[in-house]
């Protein structure tokens, strides 16, 4: 079938302003919008530029606005999507050219949460192993599937409206650490996160939830960080 | 060699500087939103229906209906809490709009202020009106 697609373009070296050009590519409904874009990249416009790598839902590289809802590309099958495809980068980071933006604020909001184990050794035998149980596990299991690809942060207004504001990804990241039995920086990071660019600046508008491709109860997990904060400083 | 993290604190300075004191402002600030928001559903609603749905409905307010209100110190003190919760509940909402659109430091200070100084003035006129609500000077 033929699928028609309008993509928003932008070459900062030649361009004034973002504008959409159309194509029309030959694809069977069952392949993924992601197929179509290489088709344009590859028979009609090889300027066309764009990230993606793993191709599968893992790598997160290929979050784009599509049909006015932030997606993945390669999730996403053409049948499913009403025509003419409208394509644009996500929204509320730079965009550097076409479909790519600058993810240097993401990654800021998401290092200033401190998302790795922090450990304690006065706390921990350093030497034991830290047994965890299948329900403290199980307690930050969603968090743990965030795969950094901007869907939910870029869907937020209020990280549209303020770029200091962390985002959502950073705070499902810090949820990820905070409720791990075996981390000893939950205070640290609801320091950082009940400052003025932290988790408080959720107004529960849950278009991050709605954005997440991979089904991550984002706005839940924001939430429990947001009651985390509140009783660390009672 | 600028670090990562260096590159990375220019874009959200606030966020890297976190909040030292023992229990941040917002913290407690979006606690009582939570909380006030929940009072004041049954205030608002109590308060609807009271002046606006039995009877006559708004028609019978008059000087003699606020005076016989007010004669009872549960329904100043009920006033009272309504205007108090409203006013801080509905201005925390705007200084946090604010807060979220305007960027220059100057000019966000300078609506906070007003929007202070307007919270204050309301807060004082509406407690003098009910404290000093004296039915044989008044009118």
């Amino acid at each position: 079938m033929d699928v028609q697609l309008s993509v928003l373009k932008y070459n900062p070296e030649t361009d004034k302003e973002p504008h959409f050009e159309d194509f029309t590519v030959e694809a069977d409904p069952m392949e993924r919008l992601l197929d179509c874009l290489h088709k344009i990249k590859w028979q009609h416009d090889s300027g066309l530029a764009l990230r993606r790598s793993c191709a599968h839902g893992i790598c997160g590289s290929d979050a784009m606005v599509i049909n006015g809802v932030n997606m993945l590309a390669c999730k996403v099958l053409v049948k499913d999507l009403k025509q003419p495809i409208r394509v644009e980068p996500i929204r509320g980071l730079p965009v550097l050219r076409d479909l790519i933006v600058d993810m240097e604020p993401f990654f800021a909001g998401y290092l200033a949460v401190k998302p790795w184990l922090i450990t304690d050794d006065r706390q921990h035998d350093p030497e034991r192993e830290r047994i965890q149980s299948p329900e403290e596990r199980e307690r930050f299991d969603d968090t743990t599937k965030c795969i950094l690809c901007a869907a939910c942060t870029t869907s937020c207004p209020i990280f549209w409206a303020d770029k200091e504001y962390v985002g959502p990804a950073a705070i499902v990241n810090a949820h990820r650490f905070i409720f791990d039995s075996r981390d000893d920086g939950g205070a640290e990071r609801l320091e950082i996160l009940s400052s003025r660019s932290g988790v408080f600046k959720c107004r529960t508008a849950f278009n991050c939830t709605a954005a997440c491709p991979r089904g991550i109860k984002v706005t839940q997990a924001i939430q429990e960080v947001k009651r985390a904060a509140l009783f660390d400083s009672l | 060699m600028a670090t990562v993290e260096d590159i990375y604190r220019k874009h959200k300075p606030t966020a890297f500087e976190a909040d030292r004191r023992p229990s941040s402002t917002e913290v407690w600030w979006w606690f009582f939103m939570r909380i006030s928001g929940v009072v004041l559903v049954f205030l608002v609603l109590i308060h609807v229906y009271v002046m606006h749905v039995v009877g006559a409905g708004v028609e019978r307010v008059d000087f003699a209906f606020v005076v016989e209100r007010w004669d009872s110190i549960g329904w100043k003190s009920f006033d009272w809490i309504m205007l108090f919760l409203a006013l801080l509940h509905g201005g925390n909402g705007v200084r946090i709009i604010i807060d979220d659109y305007i960027h220059r430091d100057g000019l966000r200070a300078t609506i906070k202020g007003s929007l202070y100084a307007l919270i204050l003035i309301l807060m004082i006129m509406g407690t003098a009106v009910i404290v000093t609500f004296n039915p044989a000077t008044a009118g």
